[in-house]
């Protein structure tokens, strides 16, 4: 797109660009880096990459979302949205936030895939319905499988993100009137990238995505094609209420004692022995504290396919094995009532062949007591 | 202790029903040994993390040694006292030492893990030497143990030695024999002295050891001076084993009893008894833990019968008139061998809490492992008599007549 190069030429207090000079893009690439646990030098090879022009191009495509997972986008600082589109990414499709609608945003479409085949990101937001044919969600008279097909299968790398790409969301509860699916089955054979929450940390959108931009690979999945750097854990397991877990102190009832101390929010239904997700480590929207368990609300497994949306609010988890740590484990003798019965068999003859003795040499203790 | 009329017994080792039995027993024994050095101490054992010491330390290697203190006790008044006439009580105390020395080791090899390292320790540490940790409670134990089985055995070596002077076919065995004993009438005074030093060491560091328990054992049990009460209680353990062995080895074997002597040593178990009371109450007023002894709950009451085992006989050999009869002292012994038993069981096992959650009970396998211990000391205690002059004034026409009772 012709406003991306012309911005990098442009000098620094340009009035109509406020365009950044080396120093200042460096210092944002490196930053973007390490907010989302990049090593510092991939900072410097983003603004190499971006500066030779070669920065990826993203696809975003919208199907059946409330646009939670670009609203959280929208709000990070480190980098800011206006860094991250202009000047580490090219966004070449976004619904949302393009100006362009109509005929104008399709054309948009169709040149970046034909510019960038098989290189750009496609980013799917919004869960994809299946039911009578895919109907429920068409854009320029297409249905939502017919162009994520489309978009999907000439991409470099495809990610979903937020929990209705990922594996349906909230349009696939119960009872799922659209047939609504997530991304990665429609893309068989196309390994998609899941990034479910609702919305999803963008941070975990943003590692993900500099990395490949920076780099060209993908971080290391779990079987879920989760990263592992974001869901390789359980909520449960970096929860900040864990030690009141560990002690036995739970909140009962919204506002009890329990509750107001800031124990732990299992007995309330807290999905986070179930569900994989960073919550507990990665501040959403930046602001510590500011997820379900820092407000004292139990998690409601928003990213785990088949708890978020699917469970009852108030069910308790399912615990994993091992989840109540043995601080006094139980290490019982491995032995039986047949050792006892032994025992005490041979002590009773012991202090029966004792008395036995003593009865004996009582009796002829007359003869040789004096000896 | 060549100049006393001492002679074997004679007669075959198996000879009535209960050693047929035991020999039988100790057949299994080395089958069930056999299985525990093929696959280890997990599979026979109840023994865990937290009770990594059970029935095997706390009976044969605790209880054991202190039931084996007659040599110890009888040389402190033989030798150390100078009371000559006690002498034909030695050498059956040091047998009965020296069998429960090495059963004791027997029993450690048995429940140490990596058995075949122990050679190492006597060695200091080869061939990786200069690492010994000095202040090491456990590792005096086990130095000193080994020390004085080996002592036990040398102080016994004269009635080896006679045996074979006397009866040997082999001329060079005799002229080693005659050579040995002119080198024990030179000797014997330095073994006696290691073999009076070297008990009172490890007997005091058994205790140590369970000082070292810290708060893992119970504070009525762990005080500082359970060295000393262990040493204390292991004097009248060892006396109260010469009594035991003196009154049924008499009357299995149909000897005379050595009573007087016994009935005079009793006078002497009474202060060793009165101290042992008088110091443990003491120690636990003092420290401020009265109200332990009502208030720890089954250990109270643990307390309180070991309490009432070392009272008891106290009280029964308190007056001259009661302990001049030798059923007196038999009883009492009994009590005074069980009242040292439970105390050690106490500390070891009963008082010890490692922590929550952790129980240790021996298993049958485990149980089995130790009354072969026992019953391997009793079989080579019957061989040695029988073979070796050992028992003063045997009758052995009368023992004949015994066995073809039997």
């Amino acid at each position: 797109m012709g406003w991306r190069d012309e911005r990098l030429g442009v000098p620094a207090g340009s009035p109509r660009n406020e365009g950044v000079d080396r120093r200042d893009f460096v210092k944002v690439c490196t930053m973007a880096a390490a907010a989302v646990g990049l090593p510092a030098s991939a900072g410097l090879k983003m603004a190499e990459a971006a500066a030779a022009g070669l920065k990826p191009s993203v696809i975003w495509l919208h199907f059946q979302e409330c646009t939670g997972c670009t609203e959280s986008l929208l709000r990070t600082s480190h980098p800011g949205l206006a860094e991250l589109i202009l000047d580490l990414v090219s966004l070449d499709y976004h619904e949302t936030l393009f100006a362009a609608a109509g005929y104008q945003i399709e054309e948009a479409l169709h040149e970046a895939m034909e510019a960038n085949a098989g290189k750009y990101i496609c980013v799917v937001e919004g869960a994809i319905p299946t039911k009578d044919g895919g109907i429920y969600c068409k854009i320029a008279g297409r249905t939502a499988i017919d162009i994520l097909q489309d978009v999907g299968s000439k991409a470099g790398a495809v990610i979903a993100i937020g929990s209705c790409a990922s594996w349906g969301g909230i349009p696939s509860a119960d009872p799922n009137p659209t047939g609504a699916v997530g991304a990665p089955e429609i893309l068989e054979g196309i390994p998609v990238i899941t990034l479910p929450g609702c919305p999803a940390n963008p941070y975990n959108f943003l590692g993900t995505a500099l990395q490949y931009a920076t780099f060209g690979t993908l971080p290391a999945l779990d079987d879920k094609n989760r990263p592992l750097f974001a869901y390789g854990r359980t909520i449960h397991e970096h929860c900040p209420r864990r030690a009141h877990f560990d002690a036995g102190r739970f909140v009962r009832q919204y506002g009890d004692e329990g509750h107001n101390l800031g124990w732990c929010l299992f007995a309330m239904g807290c999905k986070g022995p179930e569900t994989h997700a960073n919550c507990s480590v990665a501040d959403f929207g930046e602001i510590p504290g500011c997820w379900p368990i820092g407000i004292g609300h139990p998690c409601f497994g928003c990213t785990e396919q088949g708890v978020g949306f699917h469970k009852p609010m108030h069910q308790e988890a399912a615990l994993p094995e091992n989840a109540v740590p043995p601080i006094f484990p139980d290490h019982r003798s491995s032995s039986t009532a047949a050792a006892a019965g032994v025992a005490g068999l041979v002590g009773g003859a012991v202090i029966g062949a004792g008395l036995m003795a003593s009865k004996k040499l009582a009796e002829g203790g007359g003869e040789e007591g004096s000896s | 202790m060549s100049d006393h009329s001492v002679e074997p017994v004679g007669g075959p080792i198996i000879f009535n029903r209960f050693t047929r039995f035991l020999a039988m027993f100790l057949g299994l024994w080395i089958l069930i040994l056999a299985y525990r050095f093929a696959t280890g101490i997990g599979t026979v054992s109840g023994l865990t993390d937290g009770y990594p010491w059970g029935i095997w330390i706390a009976f044969d290697v605790v209880t054991g040694t202190a039931l084996a203190c007659g040599g110890y006790a009888i040389a402190i008044l033989c030798y150390i006292l100078n009371k000559g006439k006690y002498h034909p009580l030695v050498r059956p105390a040091i047998l009965t030492s020296a069998l429960g020395y090495s059963m004791a080791a027997l029993a450690i090899i048995i429940d140490v893990g990596r058995w075949w390292g122990i050679w190492r320790i006597p060695l200091g540490g080869f061939p990786d030497m200069g690492h010994y940790n000095w202040n090491s409670a456990l590792l005096e134990v086990a130095l000193c143990v080994m020390a004085y089985a080996g002592v036990l055995w040398i102080e016994l070596g004269p009635a080896f030695l006679e045996k074979w002077k006397a009866t040997s076919k082999s001329p060079g065995l005799i002229k080693f024999a005659g050579a040995g004993l002119k080198f024990y009438d030179k000797a014997l005074i330095w073994i006696i002295a290691l073999g009076v030093l070297l008990p009172t060491m490890h007997q005091s560091s058994l205790g140590s050891l369970m000082l070292l328990g810290g708060h893992k054992l119970h504070p009525l049990w762990n005080t500082g001076w359970i060295p000393l009460l262990f040493l204390i209680s292991c004097i009248g353990m060892g006396y109260a084993v010469v009594v035991w062995e003196s009154a049924v080895s008499s009357r299995v074997f149909n000897r005379q009893r050595e009573d007087s002597m016994l009935i005079s040593l009793s006078g002497a178990m009474v202060i060793v008894l009165g101290l042992f009371l008088l110091l443990r109450f003491a120690d636990i007023i003092i420290s401020g833990k009265f109200g332990l002894m009502f208030s720890s709950g089954m250990l109270s009451v643990m307390f309180w019968i070991e309490m009432a085992l070392v009272a008891i006989p106290m009280l029964m050999l308190i007056r001259a008139r009661d302990r001049a009869k030798f059923i007196t002292i038999f009883r009492a012994s009994m009590l005074i061998m069980l009242a040292g038993a439970l105390y050690r069981f106490d500390a070891y096992i009963v008082a010890f809490n490692p922590g929550k959650n952790w129980s240790y009970f021996p298993t049958t396998l485990e149980l089995l492992i130790t009354f072969g211990v026992i019953g391997l000391e009793i079989f080579l205690y019957i061989f040695i008599v029988k073979r070796y002059p050992i028992l003063s004034g045997t009758r052995a026409t009368q023992v004949r007549e015994i066995e073809g009772r039997a």
